[in-house]
This record gives structure tokens, C-alpha cells and sequence, in this order.
């Protein structure tokens, strides 16, 4: 049995376990902090910074997908900074590559185009990148389009955590950071790759896509991601 | 009461955003009741005039032309309203923005054509570098994102502006 923590989420007294991160503990408690490269049953990876929260005594803010609670930990999950800050990560992510959502497989079905909507984002404040880059259509089934990539990392750890096969790693850094599968060959070529369609379905935009998908076509069904990962803790 | 003066102008998008302004049906008969339509691809004026009160521009900035009519729309008008997603983040048109506009010119013009080969120079503006969003040239006061906004949404910003507010859209818009 893990220890408790007592940790205060906008004030309210609330109980943890050691070692679960503010995320968790405040989504137990009803709060619901915005987060991309989160997911439920993968590790956390802290890509996104759209879960910043404010902890008390600390001049910076910080990710609560991968910060663990501590007992006494004062968190703040709403505030006008906060906004301030979540809003800039997503207006980031929107002007790094080319989203054009009204052309795009995942138009309406995407998590970043919903959480500009629900944050309430009408336009970026930000000259846009335009980068050329390219689009993977080597495998049989399945697509990558880089235009779409956040870079949130969900396929590299749903590949390596729960299929077992590792395909996916995130090369360089910085603004050249681009997702590459074995070892940066094409995804056809992959000798890994089991064609399970995990990341497919896990990630969050339209970039990982199934052949075939007209514009608004791509729906992803990440509760099989999900429910995979608690099947699997369920039965170590 | 005096009516307040509504322009809309169309530069580089498919006229869609002014196909969803109609699509407010017969709102558009209150609407004209308490504005009147100076200029735009509805009415017949030739020339943006003076003393706008709100102009609502569809379409992203793709040319010469495109530059010198926005800056003058902003000049004349009162409040600016970028209307869907290409006013806002260039969109469709701003896929040729990684490519050189002599590249694209010479694939449609030369490569792409069966006969009269030959980039045309006579009566066409001369294409900018990349097709980018208003605010990149000019003040924009609100932003209705949408491909294309809905009906609902711009007869919302219509009211809100003949009342004399800046609508707060909230979750009503979407880009895409
Ligand atoms: S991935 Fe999402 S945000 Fe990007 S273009 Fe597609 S729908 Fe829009
Ligand atoms: S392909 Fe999708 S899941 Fe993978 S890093 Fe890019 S956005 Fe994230
Ligand atoms: S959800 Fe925490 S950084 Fe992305």
C-alpha cells in the first residue's frame, strides 16, 4: 500500500497516493486541466505544456502531467496567468507546422483544433511558420503527415509501452525535432512496426491517419488505447 | 436612428464566408433594416467609400491588390472583422506558401497547360511571396474563424455590432 499525501487542489483538501502526479489527483477531484501529450495508461511526457499549473512557493509554473505530489503541496489549476500561458503553448503548436483544419482528415475530430475551440482561441497572435515538410505514405495502411504533428510523443510511447515494438523516436531538437521510425527510414520499411494502429488511434491530431480518409473522415477511438493499458495493469 | 454603413469585401478565399453570410436567410431583411450595405460582392458600388462602420473581409492577403484594398478598407472603416479561417490563418490559400510563386506559376501556366503556354502578366496582380492572414498587414478588431463560420455564428457578430458591442464568441467558432 502506496503512502498518503494530503495535498490542497484551488484550496480543497484532497488525498493522494505518494507518487501520483498533479494531474491525476486533481482530475480525481473534479478538476479538468487541459493536456494534449497526456494520456491515460502511458507514461507522462511533458511535451505539451498545456497542463501548467502554479504550486505554491515555486517562481515557475509547472507541468502537472509529470510533477509528483508532495504532502503539503498548495496547487492552482485556474488562474489568469495560467490562461495566459495555456493559450500561448496551443498558439505555438498552431503556427510550428501547417494546420489547415477545414482541408484536414481530422477536421472535427481533432483534440488540438477542440482545445483551441474550448479555450476559446479565434486567431494566433503569432506569424504563422509555413514549413515544408513532407508526407509518409510508404505503408500499406496508414499515413504520416508531418504538417499535423505537435510532437506530443503519444505514438513513440504507446508503440514502445504497450505494442512492444518501438518504431517511433522523436530525432533532433528544437524547431527541427521530427518524428522518424526506425531509425529514420521510411514507415513502409519499418521492420518493427506490427501494423497494430495503435499510434493511429492514439494520436491526438490528424497526423497519424488510416489510408483512405477523405476530409472530416479520421475519427480515433483512443478508449482502446486506454483500456488495453488498464487491462494490462489489471494482470501484471 | 441612423443606420450604421456594413461593407464586406472578398479577397483570396471561394466566396464561401459570403455564401454562409446569406445563409442567415431572411435575418438579412432585419439586418438591412438597421445597417446599409455600402459596398461588396452583394451590391453594386464600385469603390470602397469613406466612413465605414464595420467592414467584415473574407479571404486571405494573396497579392498586390489584395494589399493595397485592405489598407485602404482599414483607412475607411471603423471596426474590422476577419471573417473565416483564410482572413485569419491564410488556410487553403497558404498551402503555396512553401513553394516560390514563380515554381507555382510556371507548374499551372507552363507545365499544366495545353496550349498558350506563358505565365499571364496582362490584368492579374502580382502574387505576394506567401498568402498570409490580415493581421499580418492590418489592425483586425475580431476574428470569427470557421471554414466557413457559420450562418448562425456571423448573424450572432452582426447583432452584437449593431448594438454597438464586440461580440464575445466564446466556444461558438472553430477554426476549420
Ligand atoms: S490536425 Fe487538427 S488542428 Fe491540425 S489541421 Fe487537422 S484538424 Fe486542424
Ligand atoms: S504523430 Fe501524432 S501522436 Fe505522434 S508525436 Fe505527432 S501528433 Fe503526437
Ligand atoms: S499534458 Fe502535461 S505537458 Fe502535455
Amino acid at each position: 500500500m502506496s503512502q498518503q499525501v494530503s495535498v490542497r487542489i484551488d484550496g480543497e483538501l484532497c488525498t493522494a497516493a505518494e507518487g501520483q502526479t498533479i494531474y491525476e489527483v486533481a482530475q480525481a477531484n473534479g478538476r479538468s486541466i487541459p493536456a494534449l501529450c497526456h494520456m491515460e495508461g502511458l507514461s507522462s511526457a511533458g511535451a505539451c505544456r498545456l497542463c501548467l499549473v502554479e504550486v505554491a512557493g515555486i517562481g515557475r509554473l509547472l507541468p502537472a502531467c509529470t510533477t509528483p505530489v508532495n504532502t503539503g503541496m498548495s496547487v492552482t489549476t485556474e488562474s489568469e496567468n495560467l490562461a495566459h500561458h495555456r493559450v500561448m503553448a496551443l498558439e505555438l503548436l498552431f503556427v510550428e507546422r501547417n494546420h489547415i483544419c477545414s482541408v484536414c482528415v481530422s477536421n472535427g475530430h481533432c483534440e488540438l483544433q477542440a482545445l483551441a475551440q474550448k479555450l476559446g482561441v479565434t486567431h494566433v497572435r503569432y506569424p504563422y511558420n509555413y514549413p515544408r515538410l513532407s508526407v509518409d505514405t510508404s505503408h500499406p495502411r496508414f499515413v504520416l503527415d508531418h504538417n499535423r504533428c505537435i510532437l506530443c510523443s503519444r505514438c513513440v510511447r504507446v508503440c514502445d509501452e504497450i505494442e512492444g515494438a518501438h518504431v517511433w523516436d522523436i530525432a533532433a531538437r528544437g524547431i527541427n525535432s521530427m518524428l522518424v521510425s526506425d531509425l529514420d527510414r521510411p514507415w513502409g520499411e519499418s521492420e518493427n512496426c506490427t501494423s497494430c494502429g495503435k499510434c493511429v488511434q492514439a494520436c491526438p491530431t490528424g497526423a497519424l491517419v488510416e489510408k483512405g480518409r477523405a476530409v472530416e473522415e479520421m475519427t480515433k477511438r483512443n478508449v482502446v488505447v486506454t483500456t488495453l493499458a488498464a487491462k494490462r495493469d489489471a494482470h501484471p | 436612428m441612423k443606420k450604421a454603413r456594413l461593407a464586406t469585401l472578398w479577397l483570396d478565399g471561394c466566396s464561401g464566408c459570403h455564401m454562409s453570410l446569406l445563409d442567415i436567410d431572411e435575418a438579412i431583411i432585419a439586418v438591412v433594416q438597421r445597417a446599409d450595405i455600402v459596398y461588396g460582392p452583394l451590391v453594386d458600388a464600385q469603390e470602397f467609400p469613406v466612413d465605414v462602420d464595420v467592414a467584415i473581409v473574407e479571404g486571405a492577403v494573396s497579392s498586390q491588390d489584395d494589399l493595397e484594398k485592405i489598407k485602404r478598407v482599414r483607412e475607411r472603416s471603423r471596426i474590422l472583422v476577419a471573417l473565416g479561417d483564410c482572413a485569419i490563418t491564410g488556410n487553403v490559400p497558404s498551402m503555396r506558401n512553401r513553394f516560390l510563386v514563380k515554381t507555382i506559376l510556371e507548374r499551372v501556366y507552363v507545365e499544366g497547360a495545353d496550349a498558350q503556354k506563358g505565365i499571364p502578366t496582362d490584368g492579374v496582380p502580382t502574387l505576394l511571396k506567401q498568402a498570409i492572414p490580415l493581421q499580418d498587414v492590418v489592425k483586425v478588431d475580431l476574428h470569427v474563424p470557421g471554414c466557413p463560420p457559420s450562418a448562425s455564428a456571423i448573424l450572432f457578430v452582426l447583432n452584437e455590432l449593431l448594438d454597438g458591442r464586440i461580440p464575445d464568441l466564446g466556444t461558438k467558432v472553430r477554426f476549420g
